[in-house]
C-alpha cells in the first residue's frame, strides 16, 4: 500500500533586522565595500510587518489564497495588500521576528542565546496570548540579561548580535573558544534553522489534529550543517527539532541534497511508511538568514521593497494507507543521474520520463509543482520566471515527445502550471510549497494528481559540477470508493434492517 | 578561423538559465580551449 | 557577478592576455546578461567585486547568439541548449549583448 500525506504546515518569519545583519549580500558588502550607497539605502527599503503580512504570495504560502486565485491578480503584488489579511493562515502562520527570536531562545538547550530582560519581558507576553506557545514552551523562556553583558558578549567574545528595530536585544554567544563550527555565527544560522523548523513542526500538529505521540521519525531537509570540528555535518537538525516540539517517540536523521531535499526526503519518507518500518514519519526544514535580501540590490534599483524579508519553514506528515488521503506513488519515481549530463533538457527530461514506466503522457499530470519560487523576487534579479521557465521546459518536451501539439505550448503551462508564491530560500519552494493545496484539490477531486519536482545545484558546494533532481507523483487514494468509508454507520443500520425486514416477510410468507 | 579557436574560454553559465556545464559541452565542438567553468544561481 | 568568478576571470585575463580569452554566458535573462557583459569589459556595475573599475574589455558572447551558435556543432548544441531557446527571450538577450559588446568589448 503507498503512504499517503496526512497534512502539512508552512510558516513564514518577517526578519528585517537579520536581513541587514546576517543576509550575505550585506554581509559580503559591508565586508568589500563597508561604506557602500546600498548599505545606507537598505533600512529605507525594508517593509513592515503589516505589509509582509498582506503580501498576496505570503498569504498564498500559508494557505490563505489559493494559485489559482494569486494568478489573477496582475503583478507588482507587492503595492497591492490583500484587504483584512492575517499573520494567521490555513497551513501556519507568519510570525514577527520579536517573537521569533525568543523562539530561539526556546530552543536553544546550551544556553547560547542571551537576550536583553526588557526585550524579554515585552515579548512574552506576546508568545503568552499566541495559541500554540504552552507552558511547556513558555517555561524554557529565562528572564534574560541586562544590556552591559550582552554588550560585553558582543564586544569583547565573538558572540554574534541580535537585533530588532535597529536595537542590539540579545546575542548568540560562542560555543567553543577556537572551533569554528560552534562560532557565534555558525551557532545563531543553525539555531535560527532549528526555531523556524520547530515553529512548522507546531503548526503541523495544531493544524492537522495530530497526536504528536504518534510520530516515530523525523526527516529533517534544510541546507545547514550542525556539527563541531570533529565532524563538521554530524546532525542531527530533526532530533533536536523532534525534541522541542514533544515528539517524544520520535528519532530522526538529516537529509541533504540543496534545494532538491525535500523531495528527496519525501520520497525516503514514503518509502519508510511503505516498507512498514514507521507508521508516521515528518518531512520538515527551517530556513535560512544567509538568504534573506539575495537580490537586495537589484529589488532596490527597480524601485522594489526588499522582497527577501522571511524566513521559511514546512512540514510534512506521511502515513500509512488510510483509504482518503492522496497517495505518494513511488512505482513512478523520476531521478537525475550521474550519466544524465546538465543540459537543461537533460535534467527535466530525467525528471519527467518516469511517466513513461505507467505509459502516461506528460498531459496525464494534472498539476506540475517545480521551483516554485516567487517572480515577483527572482525577475528583478535577472533570473526571470523560474517556475514558468520550467514550465515552459516540461510543454517543449511534451511537444518533442508528441504529447501535445506546438500551439498548445501557452495553454500547457496555465493549465498545468503555477504562478510562484514561495520565498527564495533554496530547498523551501522546491517542489513542497504545493502540497498543502495538492492534498486538498486532490481530495475535493478539483485535480486527480500531481508530480512533486525537486532540484539541486549540487556545485556550489564545490565537490561535483553536477546538478540534481528527483520527482515523484502524488494521486488520488485508489482506496477512496471503499466502501467502508463511503457508506455511513446509519446507511449500514438501514441496510440490515431492510434485510431483517425482507427476511422476516419471506418467513411469514413461507409460513403463509 | 573561428571565434573561438586558439582562445581560452572562461564558462559563466546560470542554474535557470544554460548550465556552464552544458556550454562547455557546445564549446568544446568549436575549437576553444575552456579554462573555467561555473554556474551561478540566483535563487 | 560571483565575487570569486571575477577573480577568475581577472586571473585568466592576467595570465593569457585579455585579447586572448572569450567569455560565454549562459544567462537566462537579457539583463542579466548585460550585466554580466559589463562586468567582464567595463568592470563590475555594482561595485561590489575585483572587477569594480577595471575595464578589461573582454570579447563576449551568450551562448544562444548567432555568432557562437552558429560556430558549434549543431547537434551538440540542439541536445545541450536547443531547448532552452523556446524557454529564453533570445532576442532580447541578442540586443542586450550586442549594446554592450559595442560600448565597451576592445577585442571583437
Amino acid at each position: 500500500m503507498n503512504s499517503v500525506i496526512l497534512g502539512s504546515s508552512y510558516i513564514m518569519v518577517f526578519a528585517p533586522d537579520m536581513v541587514i545583519h546576517n543576509g550575505t549580500t550585506q554581509t559580503t558588502e559591508r565586508t568589500v565595500n563597508p561604506n557602500s550607497e546600498y548599505l545606507k539605502e537598505i533600512k529605507n527599503h525594508l517593509r513592515t510587518f503589516e505589509q509582509v503580512v498582506g503580501y498576496l504570495p505570503n498569504q498564498t504560502y500559508i494557505g490563505n489564497i489559493t494559485p489559482d486565485e494569486l494568478s489573477k491578480y496582475e503583478m507588482p503584488w507587492f503595492d497591492k495588500p490583500k484587504d483584512g489579511a492575517t499573520r494567521e493562515g490555513k497551513f501556519g502562520e507568519i510570525m514577527p521576528q520579536e517573537e521569533f527570536i525568543v523562539l530561539m531562545q526556546i530552543c536553544d538547550v546550551f544556553d547560547l542565546v542571551k537576550l536583553e530582560k526588557q526585550f524579554v519581558f515585552d515579548t512574552k507576553a506576546k508568545l503568552m496570548v499566541h495559541p500554540l506557545f504552552d507552558e511547556g514552551l513558555l517555561g524554557r523562556i529565562k528572564e534574560g540579561e541586562e544590556f552591559d553583558t550582552i554588550k560585553k558578549y558582543v564586544d569583547e567574545e565573538h558572540a554574534e548580535p541580535i537585533y530588532n528595530n535597529g536595537e542590539l536585544v540579545g546575542c548568540v554567544k560562542r560555543a567553543h573558544d577556537i572551533d569554528l563550527n560552534l562560532s557565534g555565527h555558525v551557532m545563531f544560522e543553525n539555531l535560527v534553522s532549528k526555531a523556524s523548523n520547530v515553529l512548522a513542526l507546531l503548526n503541523l500538529v495544531s493544524k492537522n489534529n495530530i497526536n504528536k505521540e504518534e510520530i516515530e521519525y523525523v526527516v529533517e531537509c534544510s541546507e545547514e550543517a550542525c556539527g563541531d570540528m570533529n565532524q563538521r555535518g554530524g546532525g542531527n537538525f530533526a532530533k533536536a527539532c523532534a525534541e522541542v516540539a514533544g515528539f517524544v517517540n520520535a528519532t530522526g536523521s538529516d537529509t541533504r541534497g540543496f534545494c532538491a531535499a525535500p523531495t528527496h526526503a519525501l520520497i525516503e519518507a514514503a518509502a519508510l511508511v511503505k516498507a512498514g518500518v514507521y507508521k508516521k514519519v515528518v518531512v520538515s526544514a527551517g530556513g535560512s538568514t544567509a538568504k534573506l535580501g539575495m537580490n537586495g540590490k537589484d529589488h532596490i534599483k527597480k524601485g522594489f521593497p526588499i522582497l527577501e524579508d522571511c524566513i521559511g519553514g514546512f512540514a510534512v506528515l506521511i502515513g500509512e494507507n488510510d483509504g482518503v488521503n492522496p497517495e505518494i506513488n513511488l512505482d513512478l519515481v523520476g531521478r537525475h543521474t550521474v550519466g544524465t549530463g546538465s543540459s537543461p533538457q537533460a535534467v527535466i527530461t530525467s525528471l519527467v520520463s518516469s511517466l513513461d514506466k505507467a505509459g502516461m503522457k506528460i498531459t496525464d499530470i494534472d498539476k506540475y509543482s517545480v521551483e516554485m519560487q516567487n517572480p515577483e523576487v527572482t525577475k528583478p534579479a535577472g533570473a526571470g520566471d523560474v517556475p514558468l521557465a520550467n514550465y515552459k521546459m516540461i510543454g517543449a518536451l511534451a511537444v518533442k515527445r508528441g504529447d501535445i501539439d506546438r500551439k498548445e505550448l501557452a495553454d500547457f503551462t496555465v493549465k498545468h502550471g503555477m504562478t510562484g508564491w514561495a520565498p527564495t530560500q533554496g530547498h523551501i519552494p522546491s517542489g513542497v510549497p504545493y502540497l498543502g493545496f495538492c492534498r486538498e484539490d486532490i481530495l475535493s477531486g478539483k485535480i486527480k494528481n500531481a508530480m512533486i519536482v525537486g532540484k539541486g545545484s549540487l556545485f556550489l558546494g564545490r565537490m561535483t559540477n553536477l546538478f540534481d533532481g528527483v520527482s515523484f507523483i502524488i494521486e488520488a487514494n485508489k482506496g477512496g470508493q471503499k466502501k467502508t468509508s463511503a457508506i455511513s454507520e446509519e446507511q449500514i443500520k438501514n441496510l440490515i434492517a431492510n434485510a431483517l425486514k425482507d427476511f422476516a416477510s419471506n418467513l411469514l410468507s413461507e409460513q403463509e | 578561423m573561428s571565434l573561438l579557436e586558439n582562445k581560452k574560454i572562461i564558462i559563466i553559465g546560470d542554474r535557470d538559465g544554460i548550465p556552464g556545464q552544458a556550454i562547455e559541452e557546445c564549446v568544446k565542438t568549436a575549437g576553444g580551449e575552456v579554462v573555467f567553468s561555473s554556474t551561478e544561481c540566483f535563487v | 557577478m560571483d565575487l570569486e568568478n571575477q577573480k577568475r576571470v581577472k586571473e585568466f585575463a592576467e595570465k593569457y592576455g585579455a585579447e586572448n580569452v572569450v567569455v560565454i554566458l549562459g544567462a537566462a535573462e537579457g539583463e542579466a546578461a548585460g550585466l554580466a557583459a559589463e562586468t567582464v569589459t567595463n568592470g563590475d556595475p555594482t561595485f561590489a567585486g575585483p572587477l569594480t573599475g577595471v575595464q578589461l574589455g573582454l570579447s563576449v558572447f551568450h551562448i544562444c547568439e548567432p555568432e557562437i551558435k552558429d560556430i558549434v556543432d549543431e547537434s551538440v548544441y540542439d541536445e545541450q541548449v536547443g531547448m532552452m531557446e523556446m524557454v529564453l527571450d533570445v532576442d532580447d538577450i541578442i540586443s542586450e549583448m550586442t549594446a554592450i559588446r559595442e560600448e565597451f568589448s576592445k577585442y571583437l
